[in-house]
């Protein structure tokens, strides 16, 4: 997190700089700036031309790409969204793909919380050790848990539905949860937690009314990654549904046919990106410092 | 939990069960879904293909990942993907960050490259899936590499043109005619399939030279009309074709003289030496146009879906890195400014080995992404080459789920996936353990 800015800028005679240097160095910065200017938008054109791809009728993405909407712009259509949209499958997809990356969201940053403030404010024999098994789990790969489980989830029923898909991206993400709200709880002011317990208030009423709302910009962090790692994962679904698919899954069952049904993939895909973006431009800060602080994953 | 010991601090007990309390939500789901699951993961990786345990098969399911071609392609894959990605995504970063550090728009050019990540990486499977189209009318990769191979050796004007009269012979690449030619003399090449979008444009009415006394000429012409015409001979209705490069050759067989088509279709090789001489069309004019490059094919796929990978991952590099950078000590860059260093050399010098630790967490990331790529696989690899784009964890999933079946197999994949990121755990475990 950036350090905050001193009160008063501090006077400190600064050595004149020639009119000639500056120009020079005005100047210098000229091509560096076209390049950044090029390289941003060559970054764009996937996206973009996904999104053109998206508008366009099956008839002319068979015979010319999308860069054709520049010469013909009047080929652009939203009959694919519009066909989408009665398309019950995908929105059932969408439907799916919210209730396991919201219920997953809710369910690590609340559980996670409790841990994470256990390991922090609470004392009790072994902690250090329980820590370090927590952070030995946060890069246990996927791969290791999907055979048993899909086993496992047979026998329990979980098998195909969208809290059993919620609940394993809950488990994997809790490690991570942990240790980022461990980290930040134990960073918190230590007096006002003495004196609320001072003040008789029992350590569940601390943790709701202290340590969440203090905690809030580290749970933000956290929520925004829970939420798109789940709505963004193909693996653990595919694995664990069958009917019940979110969004990737059900677009990667059109895959075989992947030209004459990229009138259903591009704008599918499309979509599914869309929530992503709209969190991550309205989160983007939040998002960077969970980045920041989890990159020891 | 034990119970508090006689004479002990009061409310210890109560305080522990609280901790418990608070823990054991996470505890729980961490033991069924992470401890319990890694453990029969191991023991499984040592039995058969079906059932809960199957039968014993020792180190079988080992052996077959080092030897069945399936599975190594799938280890040097994940190999290459180690020693490209990472590099790359750190590379790529440190420059971006670099080059944002004094401008101002800067915000705006990192949020443009920190995009992809929050997009699915099956998403972006998908979107690069329609770039690298082969058809250059439909790939927008290969519509660039289409420009650029044009201009390098621009396509012919009769890519699918063929000889009219068996006189015209295929010769190193273009047509020869067989007819020896001396100084005065004519030759018409007659060339047919040639449909009519593909005559070029500005062609006339094919006209027959008159013979010039110390010249050759002669005419290309579409030797085809409405009803068809005779071979051979320049009738009325078929056009000539325009800037057709035609050879002379000596006896000897080598090019003495070339020459271009006008619109009627004719040329002329002036001053020709007495002697005897061939005339014939340049490979040039039957160049192929280009055809696109197989990005999705079976020697370029891993190739695509690293370019792909480093697209989403870039960003993640620049945004670590600039924060190392926005935390640099400046005195320390200043100084070395002042003892006369130039700026490569603050750089190399200077900005590199302090970020040497930023750099390391961005290449330990990268590792342990890359060791378990799977859904960028699944969506841009088509299911024709999922055998030439085979890695780890993609080999895991399709052994143990997609029609394979093999959970012994499966299993021994999964513990040599987490065998290849336990040294990460291990330094994991030493940093914080510092720490405390």
């Amino acid at each position: 997190m950036a350090a905050a800015a001193p009160a008063v800028e501090a006077k400190v005679p600064v050595p004149q700089e020639r009119v000639s240097t500056k120009v020079l160095r005005i100047l210098g910065r000229g091509p560096v700036q076209i390049v950044l200017v090029v390289i941003g938008l060559l970054w764009l054109v996937p996206t973009f031309g996904l999104f053109i791809t998206s508008i366009l009728p099956l008839s002319d993405l068979a015979t010319s790409g999308w860069w054709q909407i520049f010469s013909h712009p009047g080929h652009a259509t939203w009959s694919n969204y519009s066909a989408l949209f009665h398309n019950s499958g995908l929105l059932t997809a969408l439907k799916t793909t919210a209730y396991i990356a919201v219920g997953n969201t809710v369910l690590v940053v609340f559980v996670g919380a409790l841990a994470g403030y256990a390991f922090a404010w609470l004392d009790f024999p072994g902690r250090d050790w329980l820590f370090i098994a927590v952070i030995a789990l946060l890069v246990v790969p996927i791969q290791m848990a999907l055979i048993p489980m899909f086993r496992l989830y047979d026998t329990l029923g979980l098998f195909d539905t969208w809290y059993g898909i919620a609940l394993f991206h809950t488990a994997f993400g809790l490690p991570f949860a942990i240790f980022l709200l461990r980290n930040f709880f134990i960073g918190l002011p230590k007096d006002i937690l003495e004196s609320a317990r001072i003040d008789g208030a029992s350590e569940i009423r601390i943790f709701l009314r202290l340590i969440l709302p203090l905690g809030l910009p580290a749970i933000a962090s956290l929520a925004i990654f829970q939420f798109l790692w789940t709505w963004n994962d193909l693996l653990v679904a595919l694995t664990f549904g069958q009917n019940t698919t979110p969004i990737t899954v059900w677009i990667s069952g059109q895959l075989r046919e992947f030209g004459s049904s990229l009138d259903i993939i591009a704008p599918a895909s499309f979509i599914s990106l869309l929530i992503p973006l709209a969190v991550f431009f309205a989160f983007q800060r939040y998002f960077v410092q969970g980045l920041l602080a989890g990159s020891v994953k | 939990m034990a119970a508090p010991p006689p004479g002990g601090e009061p409310g210890r007990f109560a305080r522990y069960l609280t901790a418990a309390v608070f823990l054991a939500p996470a505890f729980i789901m961490l033991g069924v879904w992470m401890v319990y699951p890694a453990v029969y993961t191991i023991i499984r990786s040592f039995f058969g293909p079906t059932g809960f345990l199957g039968s014993w098969v020792g180190t079988d399911n080992y052996k077959t990942l080092f030897t069945s071609s399936y599975f190594t392609t799938a280890i040097k894959n994940n190999a290459i993907w180690v020693a490209v990605v990472p590099a790359f995504v750190a590379a790529i970063g440190l420059i971006f960050a670099v080059l944002t550090e004094r401008i101002r728009w800067s915000l705006a050019f990192k949020t443009v490259v920190f995009l992809p990540i929050a997009i699915s990486a099956f998403a972006t499977g998908v979107t690069w899936r329609i770039l690298y189209d082969q058809n250059p009318d439909t790939g927008a990769i290969n519509a660039l590499g289409r420009v650029v191979s044009d201009a390098v050796t621009p396509p012919g004007v009769l890519s699918n043109a063929l000889p009219s009269t068996a006189s015209l012979q295929p010769h190193s690449g273009g047509l020869l005619l067989k007819t020896p030619l001396h100084p005065g003399g004519v030759a018409l090449l007659g060339l047919t399939g040639i449909a009519p979008q593909d005559v070029p444009s500005g062609a006339k009415q094919a006209v027959e030279p008159a013979a010039k006394q110390g010249d050759i000429n002669g005419a290309v012409w579409r030797d085809f009309k409405p009803g068809g015409g005779k071979p051979g001979v320049v009738e009325k209705g078929e056009l000539g074709l325009p800037g057709v490069s035609v050879e002379l050759r000596s006896s000897a067989g080598k090019v003495v003289q070339t020459a271009k088509t006008g619109a009627d279709g004719s040329f002329e090789f002036t001053d020709v030496p007495a002697g005897t001489y061939q005339a014939g069309v340049g490979a040039s004019s039957f160049a192929k146009p280009f055809g696109g490059y197989s990005w999705l094919g079976p020697s370029l796929i891993t190739p695509s879906l690293l370019i792909a990978y480093i697209w989403i991952w870039a960003g993640f590099a620049m945004v670590v890195i600039a924060a190392g950078l926005s935390s640099m000590p400046r005195d320390v860059l200043e100084a070395a400014r002042t003892d006369g260093a130039t700026e490569w050399q603050v750089f190399r010098r200077v900005t590199v080995p302090l970020l040497a630790p930023v750099l390391t967490v961005v290449f330990i990331t990268m590792i342990i992404n890359v060791l378990k790529v799977f859904d960028i696989v699944f969506a841009l690899a088509p299911e024709s080459e999922y055998g030439h784009a085979n890695v780890l964890a993609f080999a895991m999933w399709q052994t143990a789920f997609s029609g394979g079946g093999n959970f012994g197999v499966g299993s021994a994949i999964a513990v040599f996936i987490f065998l290849l990121v336990l040294p990460v755990l291990l330094l994991n475990i030493r940093r914080f353990r510092r720490e405390v």
